[in-house]
């Protein structure tokens, strides 16, 4: 990442997002209405930590396990012929039990353009079929090419197009935060 | 944002051609399409819309149904064309076979072919992505990755592991893949036959030559045990299968021997008391059904990754022409 | 012939049977040498070409051309191959009877003579096949074939592997004045070898002809010459051993003449690589030691002419797979740039050795008229610009082959004029041509 921490500006720190992150929790077992059904699946790689931490939180709250899994969306993604392949950088790992029937709810760390969100449908779909699917991010932010909105937002961010938001994890970037900054040609 | 992969340029034609990143990036891009594999609806699509023709000259049917489960299961339309009953390809010259699949524009072609050369010859004259599924005795780059693959699944790596290639190196194709792919990692490679079926001066690619398949099995780590073809004992190269089983083949008498454990694999199809004893295939240290499965996810990721490969590419090889 | 009497003037007339490398004029009248000296007074009506600059040798000659016709002609015929010769600077090739049908009899030898004569450029002298149909079996007949007009007799591409009918040949064509000339190739040794075998055919998964091949059937020739007295040719020698095994030979005076091709002086298997079928030929492009044995053998004189195995292939022939292709490269507009860029202007070899392997030698070698400009011999005249540069371009041949090897190849020097009877067949660069 060659953006200089200079030109980046921390919009949300650690204890911001703790805070959202459990009224998130929260949210997610008002609308999915328990946990009996309840399965998280992170997006790789972010969304992956960020499911974590709401799964302790709700497992904490319930008392009781509540199924995750991990999901990598580079192979549905709709943009290999435009940028070429992509590092892998995960397995899609499911419940032992699958998704069949349940309230698959899936975390991410930045609402974009949808097209993410379009893939990790689509990828469900593949495995099985839920009863109903829940989408879940840390910062919805402006700029949607698809008409796609999420179900449960942390912080909802107005940027400029050239902006970047870039949720930090301390198990990859060794902080938690949300950070604004102006990235110079790299629209991601 | 995300690390970019080594690009492999428009085709795979052999692994004499990779750097050892490149090698490396297959691999580990063959990791994830493992797991697909497992799926219970084994198919992503990420090849959705690309049409792939599998260009078989020469018969094949392991390698090509391996291919065809890989392109399906990225979602590709695949056209199976064979020498036998096809009048696109009967009689045909390469060129315009060539001239053929590019007025169809198509997005990639795997082939097989008798002559070595065969897959670079077309690679240079049409705009699609190539995939070499065997040429004569030059390469069999897929495979050579399938059997890296499954090493490195086993032992945890490649680089100073002991591979010893058995049998009829002369006419084999999986043999320079394995060469090749295995020595950029930094794996110490042996070949171990009968004169007859070494090529002359082989030592200059860099590898150790045993003439007796004792030393061989007392010095490696794995034995890739090539498939010994029938027509060879009446072109003369070796007197008989028999006298091939007794001191060549790889039998549990004499694995039992060096006292150590070691990874067999076999590109297949095998010829059980031949190259191969049926208890050595069939034991635990056989890995030849996981090569297999590994063969279908390497396919998998080189398409994917010559997919999204380099236009730029394909666009020199358009203007180089076949017209 | 009623030609206008012609003089050089002024150039370098390098003759190594006359001992001659001097500045002189040349005059030529009735299609024969009549003087070489200096100041010479141009005749009434002569035409005068200022040669200074230049270089006046006898016409070169090729003692191994296929001209693919009859049964070839896609590839080329007499006239466009006597044609190519003719802007090489050659004026006299010898024919290859390996066309369809083969030139076993002496009809088929007066054809290739007659339809040399009839496209009027180089001089073509047909060789007769050593066996009929070239199967290996039995001698043709040789007496009549000379009578008709071969100059030697071969069953070049294919090797003769009978080693009593290789004896007899050389015991029966001795009557008839005419060397034994042989593709040495031992087909048992060779298989269906696509290249050398060696560290390039292990990489490339192609079959390899080994050296052996040749080396035995090179040992095998000289043994039964030295027991036959007959004077045998070892055509193409590519190999070290080879070379090593000719040179042993005519120091014991075994009758033995030889050729290098510039492909096996100038190119390794290296040149394979790619798959290119360009380099594809037979006996195969070797390694670097035989590269260095052949051209050790080309410079003291262990091979003493100059040949170029010119073969021609329909480009169709060519653009398939390296196995599928045909062996051979085209080499008669090549030859004379290539070797006074890498022997002559490198300082390898002396222009006046050059003429030697080039002309006289040959000349020698398969007792045809030519190879020096003595007063009285036939006029047959090649005048060189050695100072020319230019790029080996394949669209450019006369001949129907564009299968070179060198092509795109930076050279320096060739045939500027070249005269068959004292006509000019071929000129360029402002001099008149045919």
């Amino acid at each position: 990442m060659p953006t200089p921490d200079s030109m980046s500006v921390t919009l949300l720190d650690e204890n911001d997002v703790e805070r959202i992150v459990e009224r998130m929790a929260k949210e997610i077992v008002e609308r999915a209405g328990g946990v009996e059904s309840l399965v998280l699946l992170g997006i790789h790689r972010r969304g992956v930590e960020i499911s974590a931490r709401i799964r302790t939180l709700i497992e904490r709250e319930a008392g009781r396990d509540v199924a995750a899994g991990a999901i990598d969306i580079t192979f549905y993604r709709d943009d290999l012929a435009r940028i070429g392949p992509r590092p892998v950088v995960g397995e899609s790992e499911l419940p032992m039990d699958g998704i069949d029937d349940r309230t698959v709810v899936i975390v991410d760390d930045v609402f974009f353009t949808g097209r993410t969100a379009r893939a990790a449908i689509n990828e469900l779909m593949d495995w099985g079929r839920p009863a109903r699917i829940l989408f879940c991010v840390l910062v919805d932010r402006d700029g949607r090419e698809l008409p796609i909105r999420p179900d449960v937002v942390g912080r909802r961010l107005s940027v400029l197009p050239s902006q970047k938001v870039d949720v930090r994890v301390p198990e990859i970037d060794g902080q938690l935060a949300v950070c604004v900054s102006h990235a110079a040609g790299s629209a991601s | 944002m995300t690390p970019t992969l080594s690009s492999l340029g428009k085709d795979l034609v052999g692994l004499e051609d990779l750097s050892a990143a490149q090698i490396r990036t297959i691999l580990d891009t063959a990791e994830p399409f493992k797991e697909i594999s497992e799926r219970r609806i084994k198919k992503v699509p990420v090849l959705r819309g690309k049409t792939i023709v599998n260009l078989f000259l020469e018969p094949s049917t392991r390698t090509r149904i391996s291919f065809e489960f890989a392109e399906k299961r990225l979602s590709a339309d695949t056209v199976n064309l064979t020498a036998e009953g096809s009048s696109v390809v009967k009689g045909e010259t390469l060129v315009d076979t060539a001239r053929n699949l590019e007025a169809m524009r198509i997005d990639m072609v795997v082939i097989r072919h008798g002559a070595s050369g065969a897959a670079r010859f077309l690679a240079d004259r049409i705009p699609s992505n190539v995939v070499n599924a065997g040429d004569g005795a030059h390469e069999h780059p897929t495979q050579g990755l399938l059997d890296i693959l499954t090493i490195r699944d086993h032992l945890g790596g490649v680089a100073g592991r002991r591979v010893c290639i058995v049998g009829d190196i002369l006419h084999s194709r999986v043999a320079r893949s394995n060469i090749f792919g295995l020595l950029k990692l930094g794996a110490e490679v042996a070949v171990c036959g009968p004169l007859t079926l070494l090529p002359l001066g082989i030592d200059a690619l860099g590898v150790r030559v045993f003439r007796r398949v004792e030393d061989a099995i007392e010095w490696a780590d794995v034995l890739n045990v090539l498939r010994l073809q029938l027509e060879r004992m009446t072109a003369g190269f070796v007197p008989s299968l028999r006298e091939y089983n007794r001191f060549y083949g790889i039998s549990s008498r004499r694995l039992a021997r060096a006292g150590k454990e070691l990874l067999i694999l076999h590109p297949g199809p095998m010829n059980r008391g031949v190259e191969i004893d049926s208890d050595v295939a069939d034991s635990p240290y056989s890995v030849i059904l996981g090569q297999v499965t590994n063969g279908v996810a390497v396919r998998m990721a080189v398409l994917y990754l010559l997919a999204g490969g380099a236009p730029e590419a394909a666009e020199a090889a358009k203007r180089r022409g076949v017209g | 012939m009623n030609t206008r009497p012609r003089l050089l003037r002024g150039g370098r007339i390098v003759d190594p049977a006359g001992g001659l490398d001097t500045v002189l004029d040349l005059l030529i009248a009735d299609g024969k040498v009549a003087a070489v000296g200096a100041g010479l007074e141009a005749p009434e009506a002569a035409e005068v070409t200022d040669c200074g600059g230049r270089v006046v040798v006898p016409g070169l000659i090729d003692l191994h051309v296929h001209l693919r016709e009859p049964g070839g002609e896609h590839k080329e015929t007499i006239a466009t191959g006597a044609r190519a010769a003719a802007a090489g600077g050659y004026t006299s090739v010898c024919a290859m009877p390996n066309t369809d049908p083969v030139i076993d009899s002496p009809a088929m030898v007066g054809f290739v003579a007659a339809a040399g004569r009839a496209a009027g450029l180089a001089r073509v002298y047909p060789v007769g096949a050593l066996s009929v149909g070239q199967e290996g079996e039995r001698l043709t007949e040789i007496g009549e074939l000379v009578g008709a007009g071969a100059v030697a007799v071969t069953d070049d591409g294919h090797p003769v592997m009978d080693s009593g009918l290789m004896r007899m040949a050389l015991e029966y064509a001795q009557a008839f004045g005419v060397p034994v000339a042989d593709h040495a190739e031992d087909l048992g040794l060779s298989r269906r070898g696509a290249m050398n075998e060696g560290l390039v055919s292990a990489r490339l998964g192609l079959s390899g002809k080994p050296n052996a091949a040749e080396d035995v059937h090179i040992a095998r020739d000289l043994l039964v010459a030295e027991l036959t007295g007959g004077h045998i040719h070892l055509q193409h020698v590519s190999t070290r051993q080879g070379v090593e095994l000719i040179r042993q030979a005519k120091a014991r005076g075994v009758r033995v003449t030889a050729e290098a091709t510039p492909h096996h002086l100038l190119l390794t298997d290296d040149a394979v690589d790619g798959y290119r079928t360009e380099a594809k030929m037979n006996p195969p492009l070797r390694t670097e030691p035989d590269r260095r044995a052949v051209e050790a053998g080309f410079l003291d004189g262990t091979l003493d002419t100059l040949a170029t195995d010119h073969a021609p292939h329909h480009y169709d022939e060519k653009e398939q797979a390296f196995d599928d292709a045909p062996f051979g490269v085209v080499g008669l507009e090549t030859a004379l740039g290539l070797m006074l860029t890498h022997f002559v202007a490198s300082g390898k070899m002396t222009m006046v050795t050059l003429v030697e392997r080039m002309s006289t030698q040959p000349a020698r070698a398969f007792g045809l008229p030519g190879g020096t400009l003595r007063e009285g011999a036939a006029a047959d005249v090649t005048v060189i610009d050695p100072s020319v540069r230019w790029r080996v371009d394949a669209s450019e041949f006369h001949s129907r082959g564009l299968n070179t090897p060198f092509g795109g190849m930076r050279l320096t020097g060739r045939a500027e004029l070249t005269l068959v009877d004292g006509k000019a067949v071929h000129g360029r660069g402002g001099q008149e041509g045919a």
